[in-house]
């Protein structure tokens, strides 16, 4: 028993052969930068709350040209996640009907879209009437 | 028959992967680029008083705690199921190490924004 060595096909770069996969990679990928704007709003509340001087550190920090790049980066990927996430909810939602009518899979993701548009700019116009 | 967890786990999944499609993109435009810079908002948005009455207003705590706690949730579960795809099998420690990271950024935030006060 302790012999046997069973075959493993070898799976290195399979995502890399198909453009369809390197989408599907691209688009998991995006939970890397989910995770990593997470960790720097939990780095920002613990600040909060050890007081003013690790609050000031942290606007400090994300001040700094390497965090606006790193931001920038974490943008795009933010608003790919945005797109991909609406783009496969018509394999991921259980199958609509509305009078009878199965929902096509373009309307959810036209629909998530322009959702996805309207938060935006309501976060951005709430942000823009909050300021001081 | 042993009730499985998983649903729990794409819940969050699916709760933080839509906070994040309707909200990631401004959240991360606003508080890493337009701030920052002081272009569309000036610099003084994010100072300590203004976001410390906001993380202590329970809208604002809650929206904290929210978006802190649904992206990793989201983060982890995704993370951990690629791990899959690039051919990495180690069952109990990816998920320990995923669903445990997710768990001490749980706590730490439920910590911090209570050690804020109301």
């Amino acid at each position: 028993m302790s012999a046997r060595r069973p075959y493993m096909r070898p799976m290195n770069g399979w995502w890399r052969r198909d453009p369809f996969f390197v989408r599907y990679m691209v688009r998991e990928a995006t939970a890397l930068v989910v995770a990593l704007y997470a960790v720097v709003l939990l780095a920002g509340t613990l600040c909060l709350a050890r007081g003013e001087t690790s609050w000031n550190a942290w606007l400090a920090l994300l001040r700094t040209p390497a965090s606006i790049l790193l931001h920038l980066l974490m943008l795009v990927a933010m608003i790919y996640h945005a797109y991909s996430w609406f783009e496969i909810m018509p394999k991921t939602l259980p199958v609509l009907f509305i009078g009878g009518r199965r929902v096509a899979g373009t309307t959810i993701t036209r629909v998530g879209l322009i959702a996805a548009a309207l938060a935006t700019l309501v976060t951005l116009a709430v942000a823009w009437t909050l300021r001081p | 028959m042993k009730r499985s967890g998983q649903p729990v786990f794409w819940v969050l999944f699916g709760a933080g992967g839509m906070l994040a499609a309707l909200f990631g993109p401004a959240l991360v435009f606003i508080t890493g680029i337009a701030v920052p810079l002081g272009v569309l908002l000036p610099q003084g948005f994010m100072n300590y008083s203004r976001m410390l009455s906001f993380a202590q207003h329970w809208a604002g705590k809650a929206f904290l705690l929210g978006a802190i706690t649904l992206f990793i949730w989201h983060a982890a579960h995704r993370i951990f199921h690629s791990l899959h795809d690039l051919g990495i099998h180690t069952g109990v420690v990816a998920r320990t190490l995923c669903y445990g990271g997710a768990g001490v950024v749980t706590l730490l935030a439920v910590w911090s924004l209570s050690a804020v006060g109301l």
